[in-house]
Order: C-alpha cells, then sequence, then structure tokens
C-alpha cells in the first residue's frame, strides 16, 4: 500500500535556527531518509525550495488560467518536502512519519489511489 | 417448536454478547465492514425462523456463526478472487466450526481487533464513539442519534465516512502490539469513559435512551476487561463506573432535582455493587501498575465506604487526589482536590488554591459555583452571589441550573 506523506513546516523557525543547527538538522533528515529508504519503507520523495518560489495556476470555470506568485495554501505551515511511502498498512505509515527527525513539524499521510 | 417470544428475548441476549465476535470474524475473513454487518444481521434473520421452528439451539453463539460464515462462502464464491481467499477460509474452519465457546482465544481475538479499529487514533472521536456503539455495542443508528441528541442522518453519514477511511486509508484490523498498547487502550477507554459520561452527567429529564448510555459503556467494559483480564487500567474504569452506578439512584429526587453527594441518602447505595468494585480496584492494585482511573476509582471509594458525610476520611480523599494530579496534573483535578481541602481544613485554606486556578478555570461553570459555595461557606454573601450568577450563565444543564438557581434565591 502507497501513501504520500507531505511534511509541512514553520518557514521562519527555519530562517532563525543558526546555519550550524539547520546543518545538524540536515544530517539527521539525510540519515532518516537513508535509512528508510534502505528499508524500502521510503520509495521516492523531494525536498522543496521554500514557499517564495512557489507558483499557483488555477484553472477556471471557463477553462481560462491565472497564474500567481505563492503557494495556494496561505498559512505558517508550509509544505517543504515529500516522501512516498510503500508500507503495509496505515499503522506502519504512521510509525513512519512518527520517527521524521525535525521538531515542531507536522506530516500528513494520505492513500495514494492506484487503479487497476 | 419454540415460543416466538422467547426466541426473540434469547436472539437479543446472544446478539449482545456475541455480534462483536461474529462481525469480527466475518471482517477478517472478508476485509467488509459493511457486508460483515449483513450477514450477521441475515443470520439473526434466519435465526429467528429457524429457532422458532426446530427449537433454540444448544449453543446459539455457534450456530450464528457457523450460518453467517457459510453465508459468507456463498459470498465469497461469486467474488473473483475467491480461491485465495477460499484457501484461507478453509485454513480456518475447522476452528470456527468448533462451538463458540465463552471466550474462546480466537474469539476473544476478533473482538478485541473490532474494538482497536473502532478505536483507531486515525479516526475522530465523534467517528469512534458511533462505531464502537454501533460494531461492538450493537445499537442501531437510530439509537445511537437520539443518545447523542443529533439527527439519525449526521450518525449515519460518520458511520459510513469512518468506514470508508478504514478501508481506503488501510486502517489495519488488529490488536496493537506491546509498545503501541499502552498509548491505544487508553484512547480505548477514553471513548469508553466519554460514552458513560454522556449517560451518566445527562439529567433525569432527558431522553432515557442518553441515561442508558451509561450502561452500555459499563457493558463494553465489562467485555474488554474479560478479554484483557490483565490490564490494570481496564478494571479501574469498570470500578470506576461501578462505582458511579452504584449510587445512580440516590442523584435525583422525586421531581428531578440533582441531589449532592453530601445529602444523598446513602442507604440506596448499591452496596453489593460497591463490593463487587472493590474487588475489582483490589485486583487492579496487585498488578502494581496504577493510572488515573484507577486512582479515580480509588477516591470514589473512599466516598462509597462511608457510612455519612462528615464521616468521611478528608485526609485520605486530599491524599488521593494528590496522587492523581502525579499522573493526571489538570486543573480540573486541582479543583477537586481543594474542594476535599476545604472539608478538611476549611473554606479559605480552598478559596486560595481556586485563587490560583481563575485563569485556568474561568469557562468552567462548576468552578465558579464552587467558587460560590465556598465564599458563603466563608461568609461572603456577596462574593458567593456573584460567582452563582457567573455559574448560572454558563450552565445549560437542567437539573444543574436548578440547584444554582436555589443558592441564588
Amino acid at each position: 500500500m502507497k501513501y504520500m506523506m507531505l511534511i509541512a513546516g514553520n518557514e521562519d523557525v527555519w530562517a532563525s535556527r543558526t546555519p550550524d543547527e539547520n546543518a545538524a538538522l540536515y544530517q539527521r533528515i539525510g540519515r532518516w531518509w537513508a535509512e528508510e529508504s534502505a528499508a524500502g519503507r521510503v520509495i521516492d520523495g523531494h525536498e522543496l525550495e521554500p514557499s517564495p518560489t512557489a507558483t499557483t495556476v488555477r484553472i477556471g470555470a471557463d477553462g481560462g488560467t491565472t497564474v500567481t506568485d505563492g503557494p495556494f495554501i496561505e498559512g505558517k505551515e508550509l509544505v517543504g518536502g515529500f516522501g512516498i511511502l510503500d508500507v503495509a498498512d496505515l499503522d506502519e505509515a504512521l510509525s513512519v512519519a512518527a520517527s521524521w527527525p525535525v521538531p515542531g513539524d507536522t506530516l500528513e499521510i494520505r492513500p495514494i489511489v492506484e487503479r487497476g | 417448536m419454540a415460543d416466538r417470544a422467547d426466541v426473540d428475548t434469547r436472539l437479543a441476549e446472544v446478539l449482545r454478547e456475541e455480534r462483536s465476535r461474529l462481525i469480527g470474524a466475518l471482517v477478517r475473513i472478508l476485509d467488509d465492514w459493511d457486508l460483515a454487518e449483513e450477514l450477521v444481521q441475515d443470520a439473526a434473520v434466519a435465526a429467528l425462523e429457524h429457532w422458532t421452528a426446530d427449537g433454540i439451539p444448544n449453543n446459539p453463539g455457534a450456530w450464528l456463526m457457523t450460518t453467517a460464515r457459510r453465508r459468507a462462502v456463498d459470498r465469497l464464491r461469486r467474488r473473483a478472487r475467491y480461491r485465495e481467499r477460499m484457501a484461507q477460509l478453509t485454513a480456518e474452519a475447522r476452528e470456527m466450526d468448533r462451538p463458540v465457546a465463552t471466550d474462546g482465544p480466537m474469539g476473544a481475538d476478533d473482538r478485541l481487533r473490532l474494538l482497536f479499529t473502532c478505536c483507531h487514533p486515525a479516526l475522530n472521536r465523534e467517528a469512534q464513539v458511533a462505531l464502537t456503539l454501533r460494531t461492538i455495542g450493537g445499537l442501531e443508528t437510530a439509537a445511537v442519534a437520539r443518545a447523542f441528541i443529533v439527527p439519525e442522518a449526521t450518525i449515519a453519514q460518520r458511520l459510513v465516512r469512518a468506514k470508508r477511511k478504514i478501508r481506503d486509508a488501510r486502517i489495519p484490523y488488529r490488536v496493537p502490539d506491546a509498545a503501541e498498547l499502552p498509548a491505544r487502550l487508553a484512547e480505548v477507554l477514553s471513548v469508553l469513559y466519554l460514552v458513560f459520561n454522556e449517560g451518566y452527567l445527562a439529567s433525569s429529564g432527558e431522553a432515557a435512551e442518553r441515561r442508558d448510555l451509561a450502561r452500555d459503556a459499563e457493558w463494553l467494559t465489562s467485555l474488554v476487561a474479560r478479554l484483557m483480564p490483565d490490564e490494570p487500567e481496564v478494571l479501574g474504569l469498570l470500578a470506576l463506573m461501578r462505582l458511579h452506578l452504584a449510587r445512580a439512584d440516590s442523584r435525583f429526587a422525586p421531581d428531578g432535582a440533582l441531589v449532592l453527594l453530601r445529602d444523598q441518602d446513602r442507604s440506596r447505595w448499591d452496596s453489593a455493587a460497591i463490593r463487587d468494585a472493590m474487588g475489582l480496584l483490589a485486583r487492579a492494585e496487585r498488578m502494581g501498575r496504577p493510572g488515573p482511573y484507577q486512582l479515580q476509582a480509588a477516591i470514589i471509594a473512599i466516598h462509597a465506604l462511608s457510612s455519612t458525610w462528615e464521616a468521611t476520611p478528608w485526609d485520605a480523599v486530599v491524599a488521593g487526589y494528590d496522587a492523581l494530579l502525579r499522573v493526571q496534573p489538570t486543573p480540573v483535578v486541582e479543583l477537586n482536590r481543594a474542594l476535599a481541602l476545604a472539608e478538611r481544613d476549611g473554606p479559605t485554606a480552598a478559596l486560595e488554591v481556586l485563587a490560583r486556578l481563575a485563569d485556568r478555570l474561568d469557562g468552567y461553570h462548576l468552578f465558579h459555583a464552587a467558587r460560590g459555595e465556598l465564599l458563603r461557606r466563608a461568609g461572603d454573601v456577596d462574593g458567593a452571589r456573584e460567582a452563582n450568577t457567573r455559574a448560572l450563565a454558563m450552565t445549560s444543564n437542567p437539573a444543574e441550573r436548578r440547584l444554582i438557581e436555589e443558592r441564588l434565591a
């Protein structure tokens, strides 16, 4: 069973940490990713550039498009990355999420629809 | 031939005991909650017919299990993946054909799996409550709706959403492993205690279905206690519920007015139920793992064993709250401790504690009601009136309103 794990965090908190603290955190994230990948529980995923780099495209009811600067949800907690999990069930997905090493982050687990 | 009324009564009894075991076994085989419930319903209809014609079987639970399982096999035959499932079913068939003993390890397992799935933390609290009452408790959707005073369609919708999430997000159907068990069991117990309180705190004027919830919760908790006999907090919660229920009849005057613990007629308390609860609590304490439910039950037990309000050993009550505060440091527990302190050391000592709790409990009507009563006893008539007025403005329960109105009169 595959799940998407959306990783959200407060960008201000990241910005408020010292470069050393952030470097240490990145090391722990790298280790987490390596371990979970080796165990086959995380099969894909990426970190995303911060939200100011986001561009939102809206498809109107008439099919026309509007392009705006920034992410489509305004808020303190912004998606900063994602992982694709391949695990037995929700409990295993939750235990993977619970081991994510960044204090203050919020994770959302959503089943991936697989047709056929 | 059996009498139709006898069959009705017996079937209702058997279903109450066996329903969750039947559904649990079918969910495990079929991996489909709705179908499992439907097949149990079908088996019950068949039982009514057959038992009336041929007499009630010696082991009605096993009869229902066999009937439901045959129907499950019929359904599986019509399915594409039936070979794979049939293999599993055949392997289990011998096991399932065994008479359903009172608490065979396998049946027990199925009911616990079902319960832990109903109370999975990935479901919201309302969904956990509705699923547990419907699936384990066997309440009709309409009965759950009446008890919680919400439209039937709302409960039906909650059940549909919850079952869809169990299926689509693949919430596993299993008893959590040892590492997860304490947190997951706490979740189950708080669902049961919430259901109990919904019923127990309902005033006498409200719908009978609401008050019956307390009995339903007590029954569910006794089921969990039978299935997990080595979990002291389950016994603690069961003891707590039984101690409350033992004095349920004395909580309301004939005219529906609330009677406070201080004024209750203790001769009306159910002393057999109290003894039974004390036995449970002693068993739990011997396991040497105290927890919030055991500690709450221990405090209520002090009251239950005191012959009068005046004879209450307040030192022990205060000590009980001290112990509870160590595992559950909440302002409401501190408030209750302060009320015991008032009995031991007088209202002034308690009012000093309340002053420290004011900013955290300002929105809690019982804080203001308690403060009003303490101020009255300390001789501050104006302060008491002001506190009671605030309490009244926050209270919706009719019996509680009446009590505060009498103090204000």
